[in-house]
């Protein structure tokens, strides 16, 4: 029997205040693939990837996640299958009364029954793995942009995740934490997580990581295919997006 | 904008906010049975709400029985009904006062510290990150701050209500020269228990719903630090406002109640 998509999207719509975000847009992801997606600022990126994970719900469309069905679906029922994914916010999101050590620990202390040992193991085997082994006490204001990122991502891979969503991880970080983040990614493609879904309009990043690219302009994905194709795509979008002349819906 | 558009703005937004208060408390009385239960944070909400605001609702509990102790005493004396003071002072704190100023003072200080809180986590995503993580946001958040507010605001007020008699009977005392004896007297004579139990099914209720507003309030934060301070502003105006308003149903619902 044919596996299901890990993630599918079925001609979703979205819009805010009448202006129409996305605009049937379909996708499937399957399982030990890493999708990104890629569109100027404001195209509705980051839109599509929260409505995947069920943080936004869509207008119209259908959303699967890990075979089941969750744009009808009320809170309460997504968060067990939240828990088999991680989602890295552009801006990191950690919790910032609590330390690093207690951002990378919170998922664990919620849903897992491990013992005190065992998930300080794993918070520092996490904390080792995206190169910040030692900042256990350490407060998220403290910490420079690359580095939340990273605590970031060690948080969302805390519960083991089937599947990781990643919102932009190299926006506004200097080309050194870039790479650093870019480099992370890709290690944890081969083995920590080898599915996910990567929003970013950094081209780079996009052809380290990602088997699939798409585009996304005015509402609806322009091409879908390997790097390779679509850096060899005649779609004039696309051209004009590796040109830097694609520009979001005002 | 004409002043049409403006009056259907004003009416779309407040519907909005109704709706979205109305929803939020669906989905906190869904979640509020559902594990876990989250005692801890129980407790230590009772604590920032309660313990950290008494010295608040006690001061003014006592200088607002002191007040009315002295305005009653001064022209109940004009047509000779000064011994009744006692009565009139307890009955207009305990029904009244004492759960309706409690309420504003301390609902005011917590919802909009609520809001505040909330409104940060929302615009800095935490709450979206709570989400993601597969955390009950409604139950980790919400539900701890409702269930340590109904628990308190019962307990604040009748501590309120005790300091608040005590205040007049200060004035009755030291300025009217009126025994404690009689004043304590007449107290118990005239005031029956559902007299204080009316107040303090009131404060349940603000408790509630003040807590609910700080909730919603936070929650429904937009546009980053100004917006921050927008909702918290909002949500000192209108728990005063929810505090006064359903006091008027409240007062009738207790009266049919009791009476």
């Amino acid at each position: 029997m044919e596996t299901p998509p890990i993630v599918e999207l079925r001609e979703v719509r979205k819009s805010f205040d009448r202006h129409e975000v996305l605009r049937g847009v379909s996708l499937a992801l399957a399982r030990g693939t890493t999708l990104a997606i890629m569109g100027g600022s404001g195209a509705g990126k980051t839109v599509l990837l929260r409505i995947a994970d069920g943080l936004i719900q869509a207008d119209a469309g259908e959303v699967w996640l890990f075979g089941t069905r969750i744009d009808r679906l009320r809170e309460e029922a997504i968060l067990p299958l939240r828990r088999r994914a991680g989602f890295v916010f552009q801006g990191a999101a950690l919790f910032d009364s609590l330390s690093v050590f207690e951002n990378v620990a919170y998922p664990l202390r919620e849903h897992s029954a491990l013992g005190e040992g065992e998930i300080t193991d794993r918070v520092h085997r996490l904390l080792s793995l995206v190169g910040l082994p030692g900042t256990d006490e350490v407060m998220p204001a403290e910490l420079s942009g690359g580095m939340k990122k990273r605590v970031g991502i060690a948080r969302a891979l805390a519960m083991e995740p089937e599947v990781l969503f990643f919102d932009e991880p190299t926006a506004g970080l200097d080309p050194t934490n870039a790479r650093v983040v870019a480099e992370l990614i890709r290690e944890l493609r081969l083995g920590v997580c080898s599915t996910a879904i990567v929003v970013t309009h950094d081209i780079e990043l996009a052809d380290m990581v990602a088997d699939q690219m798409a585009i996304l302009h005015q509402g609806r994905f322009a091409d879908v295919g390997s790097p390779a194709e679509l850096h060899r795509s005649t779609n004039p979008d696309v051209r004009r997006f590796f040109a830097g002349e694609l520009r979001a819906d005002p | 904008m004409t002043a049409v558009d403006l009056v259907r703005l004003h009416t779309r937004e407040t519907l909005s906010w109704y709706g979205g208060l109305g929803l939020l408390t669906a989905q906190v009385a869904r979640n509020i049975a559902l594990p876990p239960s989250y005692l801890w944070l129980v407790a230590r909400e009772i604590d920032t709400i309660g313990i950290r605001s008494l010295v608040v609702a006690l001061t003014a509990a006592l200088f607002t029985g002191m007040v009315l102790a002295l305005q009653s005493a001064v022209n109940m004396a004009r047509f000779g009904a000064e011994n009744y003071v006692g009565p009139v002072v307890a009955l207009s704190i305990l029904r009244e006062l004492g759960p309706v100023l409690t309420a504003i003072l301390v609902g005011g200080k917590v919802a909009s510290g609520i809001t505040a809180e909330l409104g940060s986590m929302k615009v800095t995503e935490q709450i979206d990150a709570l989400r993601s993580l597969g955390v009950n946001y409604v139950k980790k958040l919400i539900v701890p701050r409702l269930l340590a507010a109904i628990v308190v605001f019962p307990l604040v007020t009748t501590l309120a209500d005790g300091v608040g008699l005590f205040g007049g009977m200060l004035i009755v005392v030291f300025e009217r020269n009126v025994d404690a004896y009689l004043y304590w007297n007449t107290i118990a004579y005239w005031v029956v228990i559902k007299d204080f139990l009316t107040g303090i099914g009131k404060s349940v209720v603000f408790g509630a719903l003040v807590t609910l507003i700080g909730c919603y309030n936070g929650l429904a934060t937009e546009g980053g630090t100004e917006g921050l301070g927008r909702s918290t502003t909002a949500t000192v105006v209108q728990v005063a406002m929810g505090v006064i308003i359903s006091d008027f149903f409240l007062t009738k619902f207790f009266l049919f109640l009791f009476w």
